[in-house]
């Protein structure tokens, strides 16, 4: 499989990374040939295998269905690069 | 170089609780070979106060008679670990300005242990990378020089700061993880021990995620024995991370010195790829005789999916980081670029944000999760990852105690080499002997063997089962005892 650069725009807006046109046919070239060599993976035989899910068996733990952090809403904003009144600000969304 | 600096973990815990110098002093020591060493652009931030206060700390708690098993240890931090208050970037520019209001699980471990933090260090942007050279902040140069050379090269990666401050005595220990061999591979390249434990061994809570089914934390040190020290301090059951396996961690250093006589030590024919470097064939074979010559016994076994590892993480690692990485969207910390929109917004910001590898990881992620591919690519990766965990399940359960591998196909390389940097596979070809290891959940070791024709550390790969960390420790000493260790020159001062 390979992609075009119809594909590449499509990714890049699924991604939400902006890409420039120029930056296109060098992108679409650099995946194809990292996709060409993932190709390999075709010769394995895996009729009847399981997937992997987890890579050491383990269960699962359980714990009580309670709040056992927060509180601290401050903190949690705290980083962020605009906020008001321990809100994140974000550019309108709704008219 | 300081005399104090030179000493090993297990030296200098030793001497400062026999009260031989103060842990201060050897912080002291430590402040100055790191602002000495900024030519190697180990450290993005260096914490000397910090350093200052905790071992002001660690004397009072030495004199108290309550020191920790790391009392006074001056240890470097990679970007990738939360530390609460100060700088933690995983070295991208779209986590700027980011100070978390937490400690990850492990650095917390080891401050409980009175270890102290001199700073945090460089890496490849969000431990993307076998060079250091995707760092926002720049490349790290490698301590070690060809003979006769001027040139610098890279120290590997994604762990190329913690393995350079190692081997430069610019810490005496560093924390470090790895995805795909980003412990393992700079501590080779670097003439270091490092270890990757079995997944699960360490906490991930607090630590950035690349790939969350493939991130392991370990350590990076100059021989075994502080390998051995600093991953019982790291280690621990952690009720945080979901994944943190409940098993009790062992005292590592104990077993060290003990005999090898009677393991069994798988040799991979899989792992003798064609056009393998002499020099390092030849190293392999040193260590197979080595261990030979301490009584284990050496059995050839087969591990036959081995090269489909690599084209599989390929998938399962960016389709992670994909999904790991749409956090980052300008809201919550760091970078914001304005947009037109709230769209555009998140578009501009992770354009700006990224480095170009993690875009490019991203973006293959992004597209091996989409609709219509998804079986073809990633539960294909899945399948083949079922595959190679089998392979080494299927040597362990025929009496395989550990398998001896080489770590890397080459020894350090140029920095803005023009081969890889023209060929993002050639890159990736860095973790061929490494990343099976975490395809199949595994713990495994670096450990310096020898060095090559131009005087560069090469170093062994041992691959252990589930949770017997303690068996590569036991055999990795084996092979330090007869390679000896690997100090660079001083050029940087």
């Amino acid at each position: 499989m390979s992609v075009d650069q119809a594909t590449v725009r499509r990714i890049a807006r699924l991604a939400r990374i902006r890409i420039s046109d120029n930056e296109v046919p060098k992108l679409e070239g650099e995946l194809n040939h990292i996709l060409g060599w993932i190709e390999m993976m075709d010769e394995v035989d895996t009729d009847n295998v399981e997937p992997m899910t987890s890579v050491v068996e383990s269960t699962m733990r359980l714990r009580e269905d309670v709040v056992n952090d927060g509180g601290y809403p401050e903190q949690i904003t705290g980083n962020a690069p605009a906020t008001d009144e321990n809100f994140f600000m974000v550019p309108k969304v709704v008219e | 170089m300081s005399e104090l600096l030179k000493l090993t973990i297990a030296q200098a815990r030793d001497a400062l609780k026999q009260g031989q110098f103060k842990a201060t002093e050897l912080a002291e020591a430590y402040i100055s070979a790191v602002e000495a060493a900024r030519p190697l652009n180990a450290y993005i931030v260096e914490t000397p106060d910090k350093a200052r206060e905790m071992a002001a700390a660690s004397d009072e708690r030495i004199a108290r008679g309550e020191a920790g098993a790391l009392e006074g240890i001056p240890l470097g931090i990679k970007d990738l670990f939360a530390t609460k208050g100060i700088h933690t970037q995983a070295c991208s520019h779209i986590l700027d300005q980011f100070k978390p209001a937490y400690e990850s699980t492990v650095t917390a471990n080891l401050w409980a242990d009175g270890a102290v933090m001199l700073g945090k260090l460089n890496m490849d942007e969000f431990a993307m990378g076998s060079s250091n050279e995707n760092s926002y902040y720049g490349p790290v140069k490698n301590p070690w020089r060809a003979k006769g050379s001027n040139v610098d090269l890279v120290p590997g990666g994604s762990s190329g700061g913690s393995a350079a401050a190692v081997a430069a005595h610019i810490c005496a220990g560093a924390t470090a993880t790895d995805t795909g061999g980003s412990i393992r591979q700079p501590a080779a390249f670097t003439g270091t021990v490092g270890i990757k434990p079995t997944y699960g061994r360490v906490s991930r809570w607090g630590i950035v995620a690349f790939a969350s089914s493939l991130d392991q934390a370990g350590p990076i040190a100059r021989d075994v024995r502080d390998a051995a020290i600093l991953l019982k301090s790291m280690a621990s059951v952690d009720l945080k991370d979901t994944t943190s396996a409940d098993i009790e961690v062992p005292d590592y250093e104990a077993v060290i010195g003990n005999s090898i006589k009677g393991m069994k030590i798988g040799i991979p024919a899989e792992y003798r790829m064609d056009g393998m470097p002499a020099e390092v064939e030849a190293l392999w074979q040193k260590g197979i005789d080595w261990l030979r010559d301490a009584g284990a016994e050496i059995v050839n076994i087969s591990l036959p999916h081995t090269k489909y590892a690599l084209p599989a993480y390929y998938i399962v690692a960016p389709a992670e980081a994909s999904s790991n990485l749409a956090r980052y969207d300008g809201v919550r910390y760091g970078l914001r670029v304005p947009g037109d929109d709230i769209v555009s917004m998140y578009e501009n910001t992770r354009a700006e944000g990224f480095g170009a590898e993690v875009r490019r990881r991203i973006m293959i992620g992004t597209y091996v999760l989409s609709a219509g591919y998804y079986d073809a690519y990633y539960v294909k990766a899945q399948k083949v990852r079922t595959l190679i965990k089998r392979d080494f399940e299927a040597s362990f359960a025929d009496g395989v105690d550990a398998i001896l591998t080489p770590a890397t196909p080459t020894a350090a390389f140029g920095i803005a080499d023009q081969d890889m940097a023209s060929d993002p596979v050639k890159m990736y070809l860095n973790d061929i002997f490494t990343v099976t290891v975490n395809m199949a959940g595994l713990p495994g070791i670096a450990v310096p063997a020898g060095l090559d024709a131009k005087g560069l550390p090469l170093g062994l790969q041992l691959i252990g089962r589930p949770f017997d960390e303690s068996t590569l420790f036991q055999i990795a000493r084996v092979i330090e005892e007869q390679a000896g260790r690997f100090e660079p020159d001083t050029w940087w001062t």
